[in-house]
């Protein structure tokens, strides 16, 4: 009945372009695993859809001069696995980008998709978010940046304005004695929903925090970062006062709902319970590399 | 153990004959199927709960460039609920009619209001929004709690219970001895009331059907079904369309598991077809399948025990409380008639009620019932257990039932195999071993036991020699957990051939005799029982033949290793006649060979199963995982032993489920929250440790391979057997399903006198 036009092209001005002149009616398609799952669902009836994945800025890994990495919007979780120095330097992240769904979802599912899907359960969004990543978008006004923490507005909403797309991720480098890890709690296995997401970012100088960040999933309209939280362990060694105080605050940051997939109670609680885990998990392999 | 160790195909794990096709994709499914002017089937839904349909305009729908055809009510054969019942095995065609097509009232959101055949799918979902519902809508109730309140809402106000209007629209009760009198001799006596949510069987394939009415009214259906009888009889009911004309195609079935043992789509499509001259097609998807079909019941249960210090059960007395959804027919006989049946108990009552309320109308799932009334009953044993200080084994073993104990649902025991079953879960490997080390997670191991009663009834097979001399087996009823690769292996040693020479298909209604549906765990002992007097038949046929050409007295013919052999020297000397041999003379011979049976089958023999389940509980985050699982079970004779452990491990898998993390939501509004996968959460493969199996076998003197029915006993146990690990692992009771991580925590972080109240 209603027609849907499927267009692919090679470059971003290209995309942007047809993004922008196709208004509301259309939609971005990276991987398609929220996508085609919301059209077949019906939620979702786009006439236009702008395929990004030829677009090779967008589904490139780059390491940045000062060190750091430049990860396309659209590379999959399973082509970021596969790099060779990605998942040594950012584990968290991998392992969070790598929890989107199964084998096949993978080969598909990219982080941005995943940050602009808006969902606040998104897995690999806390991780970024604790990694102090950067978002480069491109829209009919030409470049800019965001932190990635201000790319949600709510649940199923962006920042990004009309005919913006989402160009890469922007990962800082590492001192020595950095790393970070992520944790989500589900009620399976695997196939499933972060009831709550934790990713934590931490750089250790003879056993004491000297920098951390902590994002939390799944607790409130959009990912937060929890500031508090990451000033209770900076400075610390880690001791179970600190975690105990960072625990607190991060179940002091949610602002919970309930609904089919965890109650406001159970929330609170596991957020903490996530934070201790994930952070000793961090500061076991930052200071393996050491 | 009695095994028979010479046979050469019964008790192998031969290659199943629909492996080949459903690894390859090969394998067609219902709606893998298409015809040529096919047209698209679409349900309009109600979206209440529970609302008086005042009228309905199909109008502007029918006027939709496309359409070909709309139903509603008005289509559908009424069975006035005046009248009395008109039964079709289980279910009772004024509630069916009323199931597949709401007529006065919608009851539950998802109830089918009309139907609509268009060009497309598209058009056909545009058009029922088009559709005008003129609803009253009506205050609602879904909990039992809710359901049995004096204001709540009657769903069906013709109902009384106690004189009055009321959703009770059943009880029945098993008893034996005087209770009261019993309890007065225990020593302990502990009563517990639990409850159950509603679960979904969970086939992955949703139900779907073609079908195509000819202008002289010859329908043909192809279906995914549990029996394909059962939809040309309902068909027939409430279409008008007689029998005779209705040719069922039973498809492959992608899951059943009992929730495909009624018809929902097939009258609509019939009637759409009928109407537009066109095949009609229609496909549920998963949303209308998790709202509309199935579940079953959620359930509240309240179990009393007594037993005396030596521990001997003197009395118990169980009532359980079922939610029948929308229409009568919950599976109360089975968590009245299964729950206490492995125990020799003097004094017993066991009550059953059925509940009516705004969901759904349930369906079978896997030993209906009795894995309600089994996880109450055998969470209660746990206690008295422990409060008699014994091994929940070996209290179970002092109270077992074995021959000649009379059941309090009716029959006295035939040789049992229910204490083999507890004797071997104890001398098992995993009841020896050590818990192990959770590393901070807690561990724990509980054993429950289970009962389902399996069955027989009418079955009807057609075995052919083919030209080449081999074997074709017909038989009537879809196979859903291998009746095929078992029918074969039987079929293969009974001719001394090689079983990949034997070729079993599934009849459609019009090719095979009636065969009442794949239910009960019936098919493989009712089919076998047909195929194996047909097979002796043919081979009867085969002797009489050798005999004719050797010139000899058939009496004097034995048939071994595929051959006809003489019966001994004095027979006279002649070279043996190879199956091929005498199917290539039989036309000369007396023609075609073959042979059909059609039976009633009797004797069919309960099962009985014992599990032991162990679990790890990360405390922090309430999350329970079962880590070891061991299902015995009395399998009679394990005809093909890779499928009945398939079938041991798809029960317990299904109860890891229900156990822990399987339920239906609602929301405020009275609608099921989580009609998909996603939310809905069944296990996924890595949540479940390797499922071991301990197959005991006690043959069924009654059957000629001693076959019992295993498809269902397996689920019994599982949620009782999991609830009692729990506890184990955290000195904490649950008295309430599903045990999913909120849950478990909140537990863990009520106040001590609170959770062990
Ligand atoms: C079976 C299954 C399991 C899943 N499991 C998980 C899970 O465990 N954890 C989890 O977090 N998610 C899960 N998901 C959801 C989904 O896979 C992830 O959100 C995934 O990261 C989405 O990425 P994608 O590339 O497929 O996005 P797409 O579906 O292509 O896009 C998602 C949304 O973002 C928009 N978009 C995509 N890229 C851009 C861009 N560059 N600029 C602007 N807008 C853009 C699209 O228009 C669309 O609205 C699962 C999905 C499925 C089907």
């Amino acid at each position: 009945m209603t027609e849907l036009r499927y267009l692919a092209p090679d470059t971003l001005d290209e995309a942007v372009g047809a993004f922008a002149k196709a208004g509301s009616a259309a939609r971005i398609l990276a991987g398609g695993t929220d996508l085609l799952v919301q059209m077949r669902s019906g939620v979702l009836k786009p006439g236009v859809i702008v395929d990004i994945k030829k677009i090779p800025e967008v589904t490139a890994i780059e390491q940045t001069a000062d060190g750091g990495f430049r990860v396309g919007a659209a590379v999959s979780g399973m082509a970021l696995a596969e790099h060779e120095t990605f998942g040594k330097v950012w584990p968290g992240v991998l392992e969070a980008v790598n929890l989107i769904g199964s084998k096949q979802v993978q080969g598909r599912a990219s982080a941005g998709g995943n940050l602009c899907n808006g969902s606040p359960a998104g897995d690999s969004v806390p991780a970024m978010v604790a990694a102090g990543a950067i978002v480069t978008v491109q829209g009919p006004d030409g470049r800019r940046e965001m932190k990635v923490e201000d790319v949600p507005a709510g649940p199923g909403r962006t920042n990004l304005k009309p005919g913006e797309i989402l160009v890469s991720f922007t990962l800082p480098p590492r001192p020595p004695g950095s790393s970070d890890a992520y944790l989500r709690m589900i009620p399976r296995t695997e196939m499933d929903i972060a009831v709550v997401g934790c990713g934590v970012s931490l750089t250790m100088k003879d056993g004491i925090v000297t920098a951390a960040r902590i994002g939390l999933g799944a607790v409130a309209p959009t990912v937060l970062l929890v500031e508090d939280a990451a000033n209770a362990l900076i400075g610390s060694k880690l001791d179970d006062a600190a975690l105990a105080k960072a625990a607190a605050a991060c179940s002091a940051a949610c602002r919970p709902i309930d609904d089919k997939r965890g109650t406001i109670a159970y929330r609170v609680k596991v957020a903490g319970v996530l934070l201790k885990r994930t952070a000793a998990i961090a500061a076991q392999r930052a200071t393996q590399k050491n | 153990m009695n095994v028979v160790t010479n046979n050469k195909w019964i008790g192998q794990r031969t290659i199943r004959p629909d492996g080949m096709d459903k690894v390859t994709g090969r394998a067609q499914f219902a709606a893998d199927t298409t015809m040529p002017g096919m047209i698209w089937g679409k349900v309009l839904r109600s979206p209440h709960p529970h609302a008086r349909i005042k009228s309905i305009d199909t109008s502007k729908a029918e006027k939709l460039p496309g359409v070909k055809a709309v139903v509603t009510s008005k289509d559908i054969v009424d069975f006035p609920i005046e009248k009395g019942a008109v039964m079709l095995g289980i279910q009772d065609m004024r509630w069916m009619c009323r199931n597949v097509m709401a007529r006065d009232k919608a009851l539950f959101p998802g109830h089918p209001v009309a139907a609509v055949a268009a060009t497309t799918e598209a058009i056909a979902e545009e058009a029922c929004k088009l559709i005008e519902v003129d609803y009253e809508v009506l205050p609602w109730s879904i909990e039992i709690d809710d359901a049995l309140k004096p204001d709540a809402p009657v769903l069906h106000e013709f109902n009384k219970f106690d004189g009055k209007p009321s959703n009770i629209v059943g009880r029945l009760e098993h008893k034996k001895g005087d209770i009261a009198e019993g309890f007065k001799k225990a020593d302990v006596v502990i009563e517990r009331t639990f409850t159950t949510r509603p679960v979904h069987q969970g086939y992955i394939e949703p139900h779907a059907c073609l079908i195509s009415v000819a202008p002289d009214g010859k329908t043909t259906i192809w279906s995914s079904s549990q029996g394909q009888f059962m939809v040309r009889a309902m068909t027939a009911y409430l279409t008008g369309i007689p029998q005779s004309d209705i040719r069922a195609i039973p498809a492959e079935i992608g899951g059943g598991f009992g929730g495909k043992t009624i018809v929902y789509l097939e009258p609509l499509a019939t009637l759409l077809a009928k109407k537009s001259g066109r095949p009609v097609k229609m496909v549920m998807t998963r949303e209308e399948v998790m709202r509309a079909t199935g579940p079953t019941s959620g359930s509240k249960s309240t179990v009393t025990i007594g037993a005396t210090k030596d521990g001997k059960i003197v009395a118990a007395h169980g009532t359980f409380y079922l939610q029948a959804g929308a229409f009568p027919g919950s599976p109360i006989r089975g968590a009245a008639g299964c729950s206490f049946t492995p125990y020799d108990i003097p004094n017993l009552l066991s009550e059953g009620y059925d509940v009516c309320s705004n969901r759904s109308k349930v369906a079978a799932y896997r030993a209906p019932g009795a894995p309600i009334g089994a996880y109450a009953v055998e969470c209660v044993l746990d206690e008295v257990a422990e409060a008699l200080k014994m091994d929940p084994l070996d209290f179970r073993l002092k109270n077992a039932a074995k021959e000649g104990t009379k059941a309090a649902h009716g029959p006295v025991f035939p040789r049992i195999g229910y204490i083999e079953t507890v004797e071997a879960a104890k001398a098992s490997p995993h009841y020896a071993a050590p818990l192990g080390d959770g590393h901070g997670k807690l561990r724990g191991r509980g054993v429950a036991s289970g009962f389902w009663f399996n069955a027989g009834g009418e079955s009807s097979a057609q075995v052919n020699i083919t030209e080449d001399g081999n074997v074709v087996v017909t038989t009537g009823h879809p196979d859903i957990g291998g009746s095929r690769a078992g029918i074969a292996n039987i079929c293969a040693e009974l001719l001394g051939i090689d079983y990949r020479r034997v070729s079993v298909i599934i009849g459609d209604t019009q090719t095979v005799g009636f065969s009442n549906l794949t239910g009960g765990s019936r098919v493989l002992f009712a089919s076998s029982m047909v195929v194996t007097q047909s097979t002796e038949k043919i081979i009867q046929t085969l002797r009489e033949r050798a005999a004719k050409i050797w010139e000899i007295d058939p009496e004097a013919v034995k048939w071994e290793n595929g051959a006809a052999h003489p019966a001994s020297p004095n027979a006279g000397q002649f070279e043996p006649l190879t199956l091929e041999e005498l199917a290539e003379k039989a036309p000369a011979m007396g023609g075609p060979i073959g042979a059909g049976v059609q039976l009633n089958t009797q004797g069919a023999d309960g099962g009985f199963g014992t599990h032991v389940c162990d679990v790890e509980v990360d405390v922090d985050l309430g999350i329970a995982r079962v880590i070891r699982y061991t299902a015995v079970q009395d399998v009679g004779r394990a005809i093909h032993p890779g499928y009945v452990e398939g079938q041991l491990q798809g029960g317990v898998a299904q109860g890891i489920g229900w156990a822990l993390n399987e339920e239906y939501i609602y929301t405020k509004e009275g609608k099921v929250d989580n009609p998909g996968f996603l939310d809905y959460r069944m296990p996924v493969c890595s949540d479940l440790p390797m499922i071991d199996c301990i197959m005991v076998e006690i043959p069924n003197p009654k059957h000629p391979q001693g076959v019992k029915g295993v498809g269902e006993v397996p689920l019994v146990p599982v949620m009782a057997a999991v609830a009692n690990a729990i506890y184990n692992a955290l000195g904490k009771r649950f008295y309430a399903l599903p045990m999913s991580p909120p849950k478990v925590l909140e537990v863990l972080e009520a106040p001590t006198q609170q959770a062990a109240e």
